[in-house]
């Protein structure tokens, strides 16, 4: 049963490769003249900013909204495919439950809506 | 005959040679289609475009290749080792799994042996391609993330809400197609669109939502807003160099080969022959298939390019409000429509049955209606003129504020106070004059 996925499997093992090696080969290619300039966050020629973004960075909360709604979507999607699948075996009843679900979905996306959530500034 | 079977008894050794092939063919596309956007993106602005190497300037993407990984390879000290050296990896390796279940041309025989253009078909095929543009997304903000700098953890968290919104536009597109096909699989798609017509026609609505989406989930212009140089320097790959930034290269435009051949494959018919060639059954048949494969997805790419050389890049908040507040909505109501329409040509329904459900439909859009934000009215100013167009008029009666320092010595002098002596040494000469003719008065 699970025979035709190896060929993705040997693709995925084919493109890793080949990235890791890259990944792996390159220090040793190119030149190595390594200055403190070179080192550093690149921000446009000054001195970079003291303190790591890493670990200590914030970042606008639209993005965890953007993040949850997408969730909740990508959840949405992942129910929509089997239902597609199996529409004309289901029939009206699918139909209508599918339609009630959208609808469910779409409730809260129209209060996020409301409430400013998809808007950005 | 059943292609699935043609394609289940490949021997070990054809599956190889077809992985390495479709690799190859993967890295000649992504070498080509560097090469043609900067050629025709050359003739729309009036230039030649890269000439030089090779004929047409065609190895000039190679020479650029192999110039990348000759490239001093840097990794700012303030990284984190290991997210940044695997980031590339992650990004460039669901690009070329993607390329796996694209159906790629109907039966030939290769080596005596008959078998499909495909390396392999899988009964969850659409879903594999959406979870492996998934996964680039995390070798995208990991990128961005890791680098340790700010361009390229804005450019970074930019991309990702880009391209998480636009999958979600590009998943709801396909669905009309699933309905249709009443298979994920994308092989039984290209051969549905062979007996039902293809899906363009049928589903234009869809069509449309994938194209747009499409190029957002690319991050290519006009919404390659993560690498907004102007904003962001280079974005997520701001802080990557050497092959470590050709990773990132190459997986971008396999990515966009990928979703050009996933445009041909759900929408355009895959490797089915245009009309007027398709009544004759040679046209249908072995490697010719290829070829209008290829066509196709020739034009698609084409599109890409002709894209990015006719219009400027977004505002950000417009294209995120173009995913979220239109293509999100339209696909869902279209949803419902095309659902609705096949569930009441397969079940025999009466009007009265039609009548109500329609109703109900009906009032619940009403409610959503209300439920949407209202436009807030725009206030009545009459101060912005416009001489007759859209563009506003500067005002006319501009009246110039006074020098402030100016200002400062006529209000000590009418207090009858003497002026400080002025501070600065260099001035203009009239300036100076006033000073000392204000002094001695």
């Amino acid at each position: 049963m699970l025979q035709p996925y190896v060929p993705l499997v040997l693709m995925i093992a084919l493109a890793g490769g080949f990235a890791v090696f890259s990944v792996v080969i390159a220090p040793y290619v190119g030149p190595r003249r390594y200055n403190k300039a070179k080192l550093d966050a690149y921000e446009c020629g000054i001195e970079p900013s003291p303190q790591p973004v890493v670990g200590g960075g914030r970042m606008p909360v639209a993005y965890y909204l953007t993040a949850m709604l997408f969730i909740l979507f990508d959840i949405e999607i992942v129910f929509l495919y089997p239902y597609a699948v199996a529409a004309d075996a289901l029939g009206f009843f699918g139909f209508v439950a599918i339609t009630l679900y959208i609808v469910a979905i779409g409730l809260a996306y129209a209060y996020e809506w409301r409430r400013g959530g998809l808007d950005w500034n | 005959m059943n292609y699935r079977e043609l394609l289940a008894d490949d021997p070990f050794w054809l599956v190889l040679i077809k992985v390495e092939l479709v690799f190859a063919f993967l890295m000649i596309m992504a070498l080509f289609m560097i090469w043609f956007e900067r050629r025709v993106v050359g003739r729309m602005q009036h230039r030649p475009g890269p000439n030089r190497a090779g004929p047409f300037g065609l190895l000039q993407s190679l020479a650029d290749g192999l110039k990348l990984a000759f490239k001093e390879d840097i990794r700012p000290v303030l990284a984190d080792k290991w997210v940044y050296l695997l980031a590339p990896v992650i990004s460039a390796v669901p690009a070329f799994a993607a390329f796996s279940v694209v159906p790629m041309g109907g039966p030939v025989t290769i080596f005596g042996e008959r078998t499909l253009l495909q390396v392999t078909d899988l009964s969850v095929g659409v879903l594999v391609v959406l979870a492996a543009s998934s996964i680039g997304i995390y070798g995208v903000v990991l990128a961005g993330w890791s680098s340790g700098s700010p361009y390229p953890l804005l450019g970074g968290m930019r991309s990702a809400a880009q391209m998480i919104s636009y999958e979600i536009a590009l998943g709801l597109s396909v669905v009309g197609v699933i309905l249709y096909a009443g298979s994920l699989s994308t092989l039984d798609i290209v051969v549905a669109q062979g007996q039902q017509g293809w899906f363009v026609f049928l589903l234009f609505p869809s069509f449309a939502v994938f194209c747009v989406s499409m190029v957002g989930e690319t991050n290519r212009a006009p919404f390659d807003l993560p690498e907004a140089e102007s904003e962001l320097v280079g974005g997520f790959h701001t802080e990557y160099s050497s092959l470590k930034f050709a990773l990132f290269f190459l997986a971008e435009y396999v990515n966009i080969v990928t979703v050009s051949a996933m445009a041909t494959t759900l929408f355009l018919g895959g490797w089915q022959a245009p009309w007027p060639l398709s009544q004759v059954e040679m046209f249908n048949t072995g490697w010719w298939t290829f070829l209008w494969f290829m066509g196709k997805t020739v034009v698609v790419l084409f599109v890409f390019v002709w894209l990015r050389g006719t219009l400027p890049r977004m505002r950000y908040d417009q294209f995120m409000s173009l995913g979220w507040k239109v293509l999100v909505p339209a696909s869902l109501v279209w949803i419902v429509l095309v659902s609705g329409v096949r569930a009441l040509r397969n079940a025999d329904v009466t009007t009265t049955q039609i009548l109500v459900v329609g109703g109900i439909l009906l009032g619940v859009l009403v409610l959503l209606a209300v439920l949407l934000p209202e436009r807030p009215v725009p206030e009545d100013d009459d101060s912005v003129a416009t001489a007759g167009s859209d563009y506003p008029l500067p005002p006319l009666d501009l009246t110039v504020p006074p020098v402030p320092r100016r200002a400062v010595v006529r209000d000590a002098t009418t207090d009858g106070l003497r002026p400080q002596p002025a501070q600065v040494t260099a001035g203009s000469p009239d300036e100076r004059e006033e000073e000392r003719s204000d002094g001695t008065s």
